[in-house]
Parts: C-alpha cells; sequence; structure tokens
C-alpha cells in the first residue's frame, strides 16, 4: 500500500511541477494545487498506513497515529487558503493587465 | 508555566478581529491598532523581564505535557526577537498613518498589519515545528494581502511571483516535515532535539536538515534570494518597512533555531553549507546593491547583505558569534525599518525613486539628510552606533575558528553597504536641485517617527553594554541547547 501511494505522490509532483513551468497563471494556479495534495499524501504515508483502529480510548489495543490526520488537516486548510487567494489574484491579474501568460506582463513602472 | 506567553499573538489577532468591523472609520482603527501597539510592547517588556528573572518561560496548552501537546516556549532570543519586533511594528504603524493614503486603509490595511504581526510572533514563540509552519503561513499569506492591497500592475504583477516562490517553498516545508515525523517520530522541537541526538544525525537526517535549510533560506532570503528584490519594490514603504525589518528575520530566526537546537550533532557538515551560502549571499547582495539606481531596490539588497551576515555568525557558531548573531539580528531589524522609512520619506520628497533624478535635497530636508547619514554609520558598523558591537563579536567569533576569508567577506560587504548608501546620499542629498520643482512635502510627523527610531538605533549602540546584559543570556541557550531541552521537558 505504501509504494502505491509513493508512486501517486510521484506522479502529482510530476504534474504539478509539470504544470508550474508552464506559462498560464490558471495552469500554475492548478499545478501548486496539485503539488500540495501530494504533500499531503506524503505526510500521510510517512506515518506509515492502517496500523490499528480509529484513536478512541478503550475500543482497541492498537491505534492509528492520529497526529499526521491532525497535521493534515490543518496543511489542507491553509492549502485552500492560499489557492483561493491565488486564483482571485489570478482573476484580478487578468482583468487589469488584460493577459493570463506569465510572459506577457511587461515591465512597466507607475 | 506562564500565561503570558500567549498574549503576544492573542493581542494583535483580537485586534485584527476588531478591526473588521470598523471598515469605514479610519481614525478609530488607527487608534485600535496604535493602543494594540502599545498594549504590545509593554507585554514584551514585562516577558524579557521574566526571563531574565526566572529563566526559559513555557506554556503548555490545555496542560498536555510534552511532547504530547502543544507548547509555547519564550527563551530571551525568542522574547528579545519579540520585543524588537513590537518596538519595530509599532513605528511602522505610526509612519503609516500619513502615508499608505486612505484607499488601502479602507482595504483592510491595518487588519491585514495586525494578522502579519500574528504570525511574526507567534513563529518567535512557538516550541513546535508544525506550529512554525501554521504560523508561517499566517504571516505569509498576511503579506500577500499587504503586498497586492491597492491593485496596480507592478504590485500584481509581483505578487504572482512572491505567491508562487512561497507556495512552493512552503510544500517543501511540509514534505521536510513529513519526513523529520517519519525519521524521528516527533514534532515537539526539544524532544526532537532528544531524539535527533539519539539517533546520531546520519545521512537521512542530513538530508532533512538541508531540505529545512532550504526551505527556510527562500524565506529569509539566504542565498536564495532572486525572488526578493522585485517582490519587495512593489508595495508602498511602510509595507516595505514592515517586510524589510521582520519577514526575513522570521526565516533567520527559524535557521538559527533550527541549526542551534535540532541538527546539532554534525555542525562541520550542515555549518559549511550555511557558512558558504552566507559568503554568496553577502558577495551577491552587494553586487547588487551597488549595481541598482533606483531606492527601493538599493536598500532590497541591503537587506539581502545583512541576512548574509547573521547567516556567516551562525556558521562561525562560538559562543561569541552567537551573542553578536543575537546582537546583530536585533540591531538589524531597528536600522533596517528606520532604513525604509527613510527610504520612504525621500521617495515621497523626491517624488520619484530614481536616484538620477534627485538632487539638492539637503537644503530642504536636512533633518532627513542627517538621519540618513547617521543610519548609515550605524547600518556600516561606526562605534558607537548599534552595528558596531554585534559585527565586532562575529568577527571575533568568526576569526576563532579561522574562518579568514568569511571575515574578510564579512567586512567587505561592510564596504559595499556605505557605498551604495552613501550612493544614495550623495545623488539625494547633495549635488544640484532637479529643473521640475517639487512643491515641498510636509514630513514632520515621518520625521517625528524616524527621529525616535533613530534614537534608538543610537541608544542601542552607547547602551550595548546593558543590551548585551539580556542578548548574552539568549546566546548562552543557543550555545547549549540543553538548557531549552530542559525547560521544555522538565516534569
Amino acid at each position: 500500500m505504501e509504494l502505491v501511494m509513493a508512486v501517486a505522490v510521484g506522479i502529482l509532483f510530476t504534474i504539478g511541477v509539470y504544470l508550474i513551468l508552464s506559462k498560464s497563471l490558471l495552469r500554475i494556479v492548478l499545478g501548486t494545487s496539485l503539488l500540495t495534495h501530494g504533500v499531503h499524501l506524503l505526510l500521510m504515508t510517512m506515518a506509515g498506513l492502517k496500523k490499528g483502529s480509529a484513536p478512541v480510548l478503550g475500543k482497541s489495543d492498537s491505534y492509528v497515529d492520529p497526529l499526521p490526520q491532525a497535521l493534515i488537516l490543518t496543511s489542507i486548510v491553509i492549502s485552500f487558503g492560499v489557492t483561493a487567494f491565488y486564483f482571485v489574484l489570478a482573476y484580478r491579474s487578468y482583468q487589469a493587465l488584460g493577459t493570463d501568460e506569465i510572459d506577457s506582463i511587461k515591465e512597466d513602472k507607475e | 508555566m506562564s500565561n503570558l506567553l500567549v498574549l503576544p499573538i492573542l493581542i494583535p489577532l483580537c485586534t485584527a478581529v476588531i478591526l473588521i468591523f470598523f471598515k469605514e472609520k479610519i481614525r478609530l482603527q488607527r487608534g485600535i491598532s496604535a493602543f494594540s501597539g502599545v498594549l504590545n510592547i509593554l507585554i514584551a517588556g514585562i516577558l524579557v523581564a521574566r526571563v531574565h528573572a526566572g529563566g526559559i518561560q513555557t506554556l503548555q496548552m490545555g496542560g498536555w505535557a510534552p511532547p504530547y501537546g502543544i507548547v509555547f516556549v519564550g527563551d530571551m532570543f525568542a522574547v528579545l526577537l519579540v520585543t524588537m519586533a513590537s518596538v519595530v511594528s509599532f513605528a511602522i504603524l505610526l509612519y503609516s498613518f500619513h502615508s499608505i493614503g486612505e484607499k488601502r486603509e479602507r482595504f483592510y490595511y491595518y487588519t491585514f498589519f495586525q494578522f502579519l504581526l500574528v504570525g511574526v510572533y507567534g513563529s518567535f514563540l512557538t516550541g513546535d515545528i508544525f506550529n512554525l509552519f501554521v504560523f508561517f503561513e499566517v504571516m505569509l499569506i498576511s503579506s500577500y494581502a499587504l503586498i497586492s492591497i491597492g491593485g496596480t500592475r507592478l504590485q500584481l504583477r509581483e505578487t504572482s511571483k512572491y505567491l508562487l516562490i512561497n507556495i512552493v517553498s512552503s510544500t517543501l516545508f511540509v514534505a521536510a516535515v513529513a519526513y523529520l515525523y517519519a525519521a524521528v517520530g516527533t514534532l515537539n522541537m526539544a524532544h526532537l532535539s532528544q531524539r535527533i541526538s539519539e539517533a546520531g544525525q546520519g545521512g537521512v537526517l542530513n538530508v532533512i536538515a538541508v531540505l529545512f535549510l532550504i526551505v527556510f533560506s527562500l524565506k529569509a532570503g539566504l542565498f536564495l534570494f532572486f525572488w526578493l528584490p522585485g517582490s519587495y519594490s512593489a508595495p508602498p514603504a511602510a509595507v516595505r518597512a514592515l517586510f524589510g525589518a521582520l519577514l526575513t528575520k522570521v526565516g533567520l530566526y527559524a535557521i538559527i533555531r533550527t541549526f542551534t537546537l535540532l541538527f546539532v550533532n554534525d555542525l562541520g557538515f550542515t555549518q559549511s553549507w550555511i557558512a558558504w551560502m552566507a559568503a554568496v549571499t553577502m558577495i551577491l547582495g552587494g553586487l547588487g546593491a551597488v549595481a541598482y539606481k533606483d531606492i527601493p531596490r538599493i536598500l532590497n539588497y541591503n537587506v539581502i547583505i545583512s541576512v548574509g551576515f547573521v547567516a556567516f555568525g551562525l556558521a562561525a557558531g562560538t559562543r561569541d558569534a552567537l551573542d553578536g548573531t543575537v546582537f546583530y539580528l536585533l540591531h538589524d531589524m531597528l536600522a533596517k525599518g528606520l532604513m525604509f522609512i527613510l527610504g520612504g520619506m525621500i521617495i515621497s520628497a523626491a517624488g520619484t525613486d530614481r536616484l538620477n533624478s534627485m538632487g539638492g535635497m539637503i537644503k530642504k530636508y536636512p533633518l532627513i539628510g542627517w538621519m540618513f547619514f547617521i543610519l548609515t554609520l550605524a547600518l556600516v558598523g561606526i562605534p558607537p552606533l548599534s552595528g558596531f558591537a554585534g559585527k565586532v563579536l562575529i568577527i571575533r567569533g568568526a576569526l576563532d575558528t579561522g574562518m579568514l576569508t568569511l571575515s574578510l567577506i564579512g567586512l567587505g560587504s561592510s564596504f559595499l553597504v556605505l557605498y551604495s548608501l552613501i550612493k544614495v546620499f550623495r545623488q539625494a542629498f547633495w549635488g544640484n536641485e532637479p529643473e521640475n520643482d517639487q512643491p515641498q512635502v510636509n514630513l514632520k510627523w515621518a520625521s517625528a517617527v524616524a527621529g525616535g527610531l533613530l534614537v534608538l538605533v543610537i541608544a542601542m549602540g552607547i547602551g550595548a553594554e546593558f543590551v548585551f546584559t539580556y542578548v548574552s543570556q539568549a546566546g548562552e541557550v543557543l550555545a547549549s541547547p540543553v538548557q531549552y531541552i530542559e525547560a521544555v521537558m522538565k516534569e
């Protein structure tokens, strides 16, 4: 199971990096989003998968480590927030600059 | 246990939430933020006094003892940085009253300002590496908003880059935390330090250490600073001052904390990395500072030089050098805040940020001119101003460990700082006035704020002996992490 997850993380990272390297701002936003998903899966895999029941006291002898789940939850919320901000920024840039291609945003001072 | 430790985070947080409700009442917003700024300085002062008297203070959230619960740790290093950050941010807040413009104030400028402070203070005080990530994110997302607020073309373009760089580095940060958790199975910094010592810091942990170094260097602008000059030039002067004074320092704090507390078992390996990065940063930052001809970029490259210098102090790593690092970091927050405020005043007085179209300002604005000159001396490290003590301690520590080349680079970077800032001084204040006559700008308020900071810079230099009693207590903990571990893990 860990092996499958590792491959999935690798694929997500590859696609994320590929998208970040493209010119369109929209693709870059999607790329960062995939990248963060990859890192969340990595966080989960690193703690080991499926080793016991839910971490409620007195239910069983072996528990799943709850800490990575808490970390992933926090991290997901943060990445949602940042992605939302990035989308708004990309939309605003598209309106103000008239393009969504990074290269064609020209250097001009106010 | 000291519940006081949570206040530096709680005060700006509550202030920020309250400010949201008074969107249209700008005067009230200013009043509330100024009040909370004063309150924060007081609390930080009390914390310093307590740590000075009673050693490292810890706060266990909900009474859960470490390593299971979340802890806040205030050692001398952290609380000194909190104090300095609250003083500098208060000055910048006062400066922004008359410089940021009503349009930005209406768009929650003060709210984001306070949220940024939450992130900064939280990063200093937390004792848990994942919480460090969370507070970093709080700080970064407010900095995204502060950079883009106002929405000029330049700002939008630079925010996109800044955002992308920081998302990638945050992703790497989570990955590094994941590897660290997989390797040693804890996230509490004191506990991590113990476990890493037990494991002996072999190959895997060295890789993780380097990954952390990359992440924090991206945030601090150590070696990986390619994004910094552009992004920090886009926002108005008050925001630039806030970023230059606080944000890179938080990254540096994280580097110093991780490499004096966690990864201390293979110092030859990590310190040589930091030393080389510091050397390259000082050289490239110096070249950038002398190369450009617009004020924001020159000042931003000066920030990069000082980042390199602080990292150099860490790389030297002796007791003297660590004391010097803390001292220099404190001085640098103060001086960089003042530098950007003065830079902003010069820009608004001249009506342009191009050095070539300035001149002769010493006649109209003698006070700003002399303040800038004294500040330049302080940044270069002329005694008795505040930059001197830190530089001497760092260089002495480095020479003790035989880092001659790096010491020469460090001293050489001071010359580049001197040259670049004197260039600003000469072009802006001396020479002939430009043809298009600028109307006189009222800078009384800003001058008062800058004057207050300058008094602090001078006082910190003259009273170096007094400051040093506190600084050496901070350096002591950095030099021997056992104290930190015992304070956190005691039961």
